[in-house]
């Protein structure tokens, strides 16, 4: 037992040891991997920020988000997107300091651009990626306007969606620890 | 004679001795110590099989030519040792399909190591069945060289291997309003596992591409259908800490565990340590991910919610005797787990008298950095009701908080992050049963 610790005790330095010679030295020419090209990175570059930044152009009205829905999302979500047996995306505004917060996008996502990211990253669950960019616009439209944050017969784009303030906006605080994030490098 | 006969030939009186005897008193002698023997075997304990069927030497079976050697060594068919899959809070027995996490049987496990099988798992789109050689890890944004990595490639690099804990941002969570009474320490804690992790240090990825000293934050993302995605602060403590792992207990990851790669970030929420993971992409901010929003933040009794409490607390849990153990009185062993985020446990502390005095329990070595630690002490039972507890104190001074308090700093609706000291109750009879405090 006592080499095993002595063992772990030298893995450690030897760990510690490694990460400060990293810090300092410049790193050898491994030669591994290829470079990502343009092309690649636009495969995969699928993220986007409340900032817009990755936020493609497009565009979809509610009317056409309702039918993409029903097709692709009421089985689990349920009509008007309540009473699935998966999350629940419709109402709970106000709830959230009860006994029995109801977390919705409504009542709870701060940021419209995180629900087109999600839609279109992971929904629907059996063929996620599957929906074109102006039926994600779409869906999304549907599904903020079912929660009183777009009005009826409304067309969401880009632009209109990086105008919209979700109802929890502000809702969020954020672990000092991490607000401003340093490093030695 | 051959064994079986003469053990049924034989039997003992009170004293343990053992006669031969005439049939008909010798069969009703053995269907008492029968009935003795099961209700030995139904005493439920620590270890993962029936307590004991030998009570003499002689019920022990003789030697005898084994199976033949094979590839794999099983588990001795005696053992019955398992994850539960489970889906939210309370929703415990549930069909498969709709399970969302499995849980680690803590109740049975000794030492710090968690078998990679036995590991606990949450997965938030099922497992996917990812092909080594065709999978790649994409690495830009604000980098020099953005690359692109095969499996092999991140194998042909310098590697380390550490031992630490990963633990889901809901364990505990069946505690957080109610105790139900019939649950094992599976059920409450099963969301904590510690494995050996060998990979590649992200501090050598970073210096690889050249990430730009304006980027402070990374996004990790997965293979998984959900495509999870966390962004991650690039502080000194996790640009020091976090690997990009292909093996776990020496062997190649599990798929269930992120087969080919995992990002492994030691102390940090499990849903950071990105399962099969494909791309990191560096940025100067946040990405407010779903995971990052809607899932993974905690919200307060004011209905705001804390966003980026990525550290996993101090923690500790009574592995035995926990729920739905019974014990008798006289000696009894305590043991159990403690890990933190911050870094060493420095000291487990437990009292058998629900929490009005405290003794330091023995730490039994290793005690590593970012690692469950096994703790063990001596105690005497008297028979009389009472309730144990256990908590923690790490190298950085946080003590594991009692669960009054913690619920009246955190309130009962922030769903994640539980980890006040957990109570188990034993009553006059020695069953052992989940309480709140």
């Amino acid at each position: 037992m006592a080499r095993f610790t002595t063992l772990c005790r030298n893995t450690a330095a030897l760990a510690a040891l490694f990460a400060c010679t990293l810090a300092v030295a410049a790193p050898p020419n491994y030669g591994v991997g290829h470079p990502a090209t343009p092309e690649d990175i636009k495969l995969w570059n699928i993220d986007v920020r409340p900032d817009g930044a990755g936020l493609p152009e497009g565009k979809g009205t509610v009317d056409r988000g309702k039918t993409v829905y029903n097709t692709n999302c009421l089985g689990c979500h349920g009509l008007n997107g309540q009473g699935g047996i998966k999350d629940r995306l419709v109402g709970g505004q106000g709830s959230l300091a009860t006994d029995k917060p109801v977390k919705t996008i409504g009542s709870f996502w701060p940021y419209a651009t995180t629900l087109f990211d999600y839609i279109h990253r992971a929904m629907p669950y059996t063929s996620p990626g599957s929906l074109s960019i102006d039926d994600t616009y779409a869906v999304e439209a549907y599904l903020l306007n079912l929660n009183g944050i777009l009005p009826d017969g409304a067309t969401l784009y880009k632009a209109s969606l990086l105008r919209i303030k979700m109802p929890n906006r502000d809702g969020f605080v954020p672990e000092p620890e991490f607000v401003h994030v340093t490093n030695s490098r | 004679m051959d064994p079986k006969d003469r053990d049924n030939t034989r039997d003992a009186d009170d004293k343990g001795r053992v006669f031969g005897s005439n049939e008909s008193s010798s069969k009703q002698r053995l269907f008492t110590r029968r009935k003795v023997l099961i209700g030995l075997a139904a005493l439920p304990g620590a270890a993962p099989w029936v307590r004991s069927m030998a009570d003499s030497l002689a019920d022990v079976p003789p030697r005898g030519p084994g199976d033949l050697l094979g590839k794999y060594s099983e588990r001795s068919k005696y053992v019955q040792i398992s994850r539960i899959p489970e889906a939210g809070p309370g929703m415990r027995n549930v069909d498969p399909v709709n399970a969302i996490n499995s849980k680690a049987p803590l109740d049975k496990l000794v030492g710090i190591i968690t078998p990679s099988d036995l590991h606990y798992e949450r997965s938030h789109a099922g497992v996917p069945e990812i092909d080594p050689a065709k999978h790649r890890l994409l690495i830009h944004g604000m980098v020099k060289k953005p690359l692109v990595l095969t499996v092999y490639d991140l194998m042909a690099l310098p590697s380390v291997s550490l031992i630490h804990f990963v633990e889901c941002t809901g364990n505990g969570w069946e505690n957080w309003k109610k105790a139900d009474e019939n649950l094992t320490v599976q059920n409450t804690h099963g969301l904590v596992s510690c494995t050996e992790w060998t990979g590649v240090p992200l501090r050598l990825l970073v210096d690889m591409v050249g990430v730009d000293r304006q980027s402070l934050w990374m996004l990790a993302e997965g293979g998984d259908g959900a495509g999870v995605d966390r962004s991650i602060p690039l502080t000194d403590e996790i640009l020091n800490d976090a690997l990009v792992a292909y093996g776990q207990n020496g062997e190649p990851i599990r798929p269930a565990h992120g087969f080919p790669i995992r990002l492994i970030m030691p102390g940090f929420e499990g849903n950071l340590n990105i399962k099969w993971l494909r791309r990191l992409k560096f940025g100067d901010r946040p990405w407010m991910t779903r995971w990052e929003t809607d899932r993974y933040t905690q919200l307060r009794p004011d209905g705001l919610a804390t966003q980026f409490q990525l550290r996993m607390d101090t923690n500790s849990v009574i592995t035995s005797p926990s729920g739905m153990m019974e014990v008798r009185p006289g000696y009894k062993r305590i043991t159990g787990l403690a890990w933190s985020g911050h870094g060493k446990i420095a000291k487990v502390e437990v009292s058998t008298d629900e929490g009005r005095t405290w003794k330091v329990a023995q730490l039994n070595q290793p005690v590593l950095y970012k690692a469950q630690t096994r703790f063990q002490m001596d105690w005497m039972w008297d028979g009389k009701p009472t309730k144990i507890v256990s908590r923690s104190t790490d190298e950085k001074g946080n003590i594991q908080p009692d669960r009054k308090s913690f619920i009246a700093r955190v309130g009962t609706n922030a769903l994640f992050h539980y980890n006040a000291q957990q109570t188990w109750s034993i009553d006059s009879n020695g069953k052992v049963h989940n309480a709140l405090s």
